[in-house]
């Protein structure tokens, strides 16, 4: 199953599942809307390759690579 | 209603908790609603600041604001976070019970801000929505239809712009009438499953009959969120009062409450609410326009224009700090000084005066000292917040921070404590995570800050050769100072790496940052920033500092036996003796009646001379030369004007005061004798004062302590008497030296006095370069700086930190200097 992380900038992606239950990342990932179904785009990653910019639910999130790694989907090609 | 309500004066008061995500603008909100009306005071316990703020409805009606942290949900993590939900519940100690909810949302940003939302309408309390940048969510092609979105919350909707005060007669109005007429939400609320329901009743059930263990009744939402929030802090603060059974029993509710993880269900169903209750209002484009905001981040997040603009950015903030903020900081030292000597000739000597003078004046103006530093940095930081500029730089500069566990946002803090960490150790307030904020608050104080800057020039300039090397392009004084401003990074990486693995070890906090639209930023929220840091700092970090210098300069004036005065008098009287007597006898052949005859005249004469000599001196200090050379050859055009302008006057008296001249002369040459002996015996009289007060004797009983750093007594107590700033240092060495306390890093009286210093009863050479190395290794590392330690007790709400923060720099720089110096002597630099 692809991950988050293996995403290029312009690439979009809807999320399958979020592993890391019980953890902070985890947590806040729910939160931001980070969760099964949730559609979204990566924007960019920053200058030193790590974090990454994403696009969802209409606003912008930065999340490390790491914390993208925990959370499968699947690609939509445009 | 409140039960503070109903008061004498009829006056009715309600308490109004404010909340919202960050980045939706509640500052701007809580500002423009309460203006200078706010108080700032601390949560027991924790760091976050408790601000409350009045809203004058009308003569009968007062809402006291309680600003919350932002936040993205009521799962809280921390204590730190626990504190929004507690004061919501109404169980938090210090705070009023609330009357109602005045929840702020970004309306550009709907969906992820009404999560929040569907937390804070199950909560019980009357709730009013404030939709803030309407303005923003147009240029989104964004538009919310209020009456609608209204009507079916079953809550009060006001679209505001709060950085325009859009809205927000409408908003006090709802306001007014919400708490004059509660009725909480009448829409439908987030449902949860049956199972889940039932499994938060039987854990509440669970719970009550441990009363008499938890004191405390817990409420159905405080129960949801401790079965919910695996890993949350209202399961952990239960756990440590009922222990591991307690765990084991909770567990259990949730594996019986549903299969899949209890967060996920929580967030499926509150999104699932979100998707609901905004279906007829939301009106959002399929294919969103581009805007502004994503035309300025293509630049400022490319990975060149991005990184440029940054590293200016940081550039212009650091000159800031550094430069700009030095003539409003000379100023406010020059101001205490003039106050300094008005009270010294205004009162007579002893003690007295001492305190007021180098206790009480110094010791406020040391604190002021450090407000211009403070106001312009958090001016800057409050501009490049509020814009949103601050999240892409914490975007850009994550990755070469969380190798040593921490995140971009300790990237500003660190910078600014090359200026100055107090101001730095404040900007850690743009951390959130207690663990990171407390990680980069002590290690900040290690960057090399601006107070260094003096220790490092005096020594480097006196002990370290002027050799340049690579085409003259190097020279080994600046390489020198670049690796004393390197030493403070390179140690700061370990203990950074350290902390974050044993005493503030924790699970790494997530980076999910939201990158907010860019914005203009609000002049008032800016204003009041910059005002409400400044005075935070002035007030509670100044009080400790004063108590500090007060209790220094005890040590450093006492005992003051009154038999070094005696004695001085003494040396002064019998100077001033020997000296009237020289010019007797000089002056007997030349006539000594002449001198009685025209006494006046020759007073005359004098005093002329002495004028010549003061245009001379305000001349060259008009032209900034300090030390004028004595050689014509070597003079400047400029100094070679004043001296020869100063020569032809000379002559022009000469010639007019005839046979009077060689007795003129000589009064002067005599009178300028007595100065210099005095002087140099009032230096020598406060030095032995310092050495016989407590500091030197301290200095005296620790000289065996500093003997591995190649130190003798003299070093020990400079260095002592330097733990509340460093930079007194140099005034210091100058004293212990006898060289009065009047030095600068610039002068080359304390350079020489350095340079011919020798050990106690021998001619060996006291200071040589592992010694002025050791002393600069100690002072990059060592804490010694009152208001640095006063504001980390005043960031961190205890005095653990500011204690361990001490504890931990002395003894690394301790250690650090010994090992410079050894290295230093077994690799023969001595000789150098």
């Amino acid at each position: 199953m692809k991950t988050l992380d293996s995403l290029k900038p312009g690439g979009r992606a809807v999320v399958k599942g979020v592993s890391g239950e019980g953890s902070a990342v985890y947590q806040r990932l729910m939160e931001m809307g980070v969760f099964e179904g949730a559609e979204l785009e990566v924007v960019r990653f920053a200058p030193l390759g790590d974090p990454m910019e994403l696009r969802l639910h209409g606003y912008y999130l930065s999340v490390r690579k790491a914390e993208a790694a925990l959370v499968t989907i699947e690609e939509v090609l445009p | 209603m409140s039960s503070s309500a109903a008061q004498a004066t009829a006056t009715r008061i309600f308490s109004v908790a404010v909340i919202g995500n960050p980045n939706t603008g509640k500052t701007t909100l809580f500002n423009a609603l309460t203006g200078l009306n706010q108080h700032v005071g601390n949560y027991p316990g924790v760091t976050v600041e408790r601000k409350v703020g009045t809203l004058q409805l009308d003569s009968e009606t007062r809402i006291n604001l309680i600003d919350l942290p932002g936040t993205y949900s009521l799962a809280a993590r921390s204590p730190d976070e626990m504190i929004a939900v507690d004061v919501l519940l109404g169980q938090q100690q210090g705070a009023e019970k609330i009357d109602a909810i005045l929840a702020i949302a970004d309306g550009s940003n709907p969906e992820r801000n009404f999560y929040l939302i569907s937390q804070l309408c199950e909560l019980g309390l009357p709730v009013v929505i404030a939709l803030n940048m309407m303005d923003v969510a147009q240029t989104k092609g964004i538009s919310i239809d209020v009456e609608k979105l209204s009507a079916t919350l079953g809550v009060p909707v006001v679209a505001i712009c709060a950085n325009k005060g859009k809205g927000l007669p409408e908003l006090r109005a709802v306001l007014k009438q919400t708490v004059l007429d509660p009725k909480v939400p009448a829409g439908p609320l987030p449902h949860f499953t049956d199972a889940m329901s039932a499994e938060i009743d039987a854990l509440r059930a669970d719970l009550s009959r441990e009363g008499n263990k938890l004191k405390r009744d817990v409420n159905r939402l405080e129960a949801f969120r401790v079965l919910v929030d695996k890993g949350g802090y209202a399961e952990t603060r239960l756990e440590k009062v009922l222990g591991p059974a307690f765990r084991l029993n909770l567990e259990a509710h949730r594996q019986r409450a549903s299969k899949n993880p209890l967060q996920a269900e929580e967030v499926r169903v509150r999104y699932a609410w979100v998707k609901q209750v905004l279906a007829d209002s939301l009106k959002r484009p399929a294919s969103p326009p581009p805007t502004h905001s994503d035309a300025i981040d293509k630049v400022l997040t490319h990975w060149f224009s991005g990184t440029a603009v940054f590293a200016l950015l940081m550039l212009l903030v650091f000159q800031a700090i550094f430069r700009w903020a030095r003539p409003l900081m000379d100023g406010i030292q020059s101001l205490f000084e003039m106050l300094g000597s008005f009270v010294s000739s205004h009162m007579a000597e002893g003690a007295l005066r001492s305190l007021v003078v180098s206790g009480v004046i110094n010791g406020v103006g040391g604190v002021l000292v450090f407000l211009p530093q403070i106001c312009i940095l958090f001016f800057f930081i409050a501009i490049l917040e509020d814009c949103g500029y601050m999240a892409r730089a914490a975007f850009l500069m994550d990755r070469l921070l969380s190798k040593v566990g921490l995140s971009g946002k300790s990237f500003i803090p660190m910078l600014s404590s090359f200026a100055c960490a107090v101001p730095g150790v404040m900007a850690a307030r743009t951390i959130e995570n207690p663990r990171d904020r407390l990680t980069t608050i002590l290690v900040a104080p290690l960057m090399s800050c601006s107070a260094r800057l003096p220790v490092y020039t005096i020594l480097i300039n006196a002990f370290v050769p002027d050799t340049s090397f690579g085409f003259g392009w190097l020279s080994l004084h600046g390489l020198t100072l670049f690796a004393m401003y390197g030493v403070g990074i390179v140690v700061a990486v370990p203990v950074a790496w350290l902390l974050k693995k044993t005493l503030l070890k924790g699970e790494t906090p997530p980076f999910l940052i939201e990158l907010p639209s860019y914005k203009f930023p609000d002049t008032r929220s800016v204003i009041l920033r910059v005002f409400d840091r400044g005075k935070a700092f002035t007030v509670r970090a100044g009080t400790i500092i004063l108590a500090v210098s007060i209790v220094v300069w005890a040590l450093a004036y006492f005992p003051h036996s009154p038999e070094i005065a005696a004695r001085f008098d003494a040396q002064r009287k019998a100077l001033k003796k020997e000296n009237r007597e020289k010019l007797a006898s000089q002056i007997a052949p030349i006539a000594l009646a002449d001198l009685e005859n025209n006494k006046s005249e020759v007073g005359l004469i004098l005093a002329q001379a002495a004028a010549i000599d003061a245009v001379r001196k305000k001349a060259l200090d008009e032209k900034g030369i300090t030390e004028p050379v004595e050689a014509p050859a070597e003079m400047t055009p400029e100094q070679k004007e004043i001296e020869d302008q100063t020569g032809r006057l000379t002559a022009e008296l000469q010639k007019s005061s005839a046979t009077l001249w060689p007795m003129v002369l000589e009064i002067r040459a005599q009178d300028m004798a007595l100065a210099d002996g005095t002087a140099g015996l009032d230096k020598a009289e406060a030095g032995q004062y310092l050495r016989e007060s407590y500091f030197g004797r301290m200095g005296h009983s620790v000289e065996s302590v500093f003997k591995p750093l190649g130190w003798d007594w003299r070093i020990a107590m400079a260095a002592i008497a330097s733990f509340p700033a460093r930079e007194v240092i140099v005034a210091t060495l100058g004293t212990v030296f006898n060289l009065g306390s009047e030095e600068n890093e610039e002068s080359a009286g304390l350079r020489s006095a350095l340079r011919g210093a020798t050990w106690d009863g021998s001619s060996r050479k006291l200071f040589n370069v592992p010694v002025a190395l050791s002393i600069m290794v100690f002072f990059a590392l060592c804490s010694q700086c009152a208001a640095t330690l006063a504001t980390i007790r005043r960031e961190t709400n205890t005095w653990r930190w500011p204690l361990f923060s001490f504890t931990y720099m002395t003894v690394l720089a301790y250690f650090a200097a010994m090992i410079v110096y050894q290295a230093g002597m077994y690799a023969g630099w001595d000789k150098l």
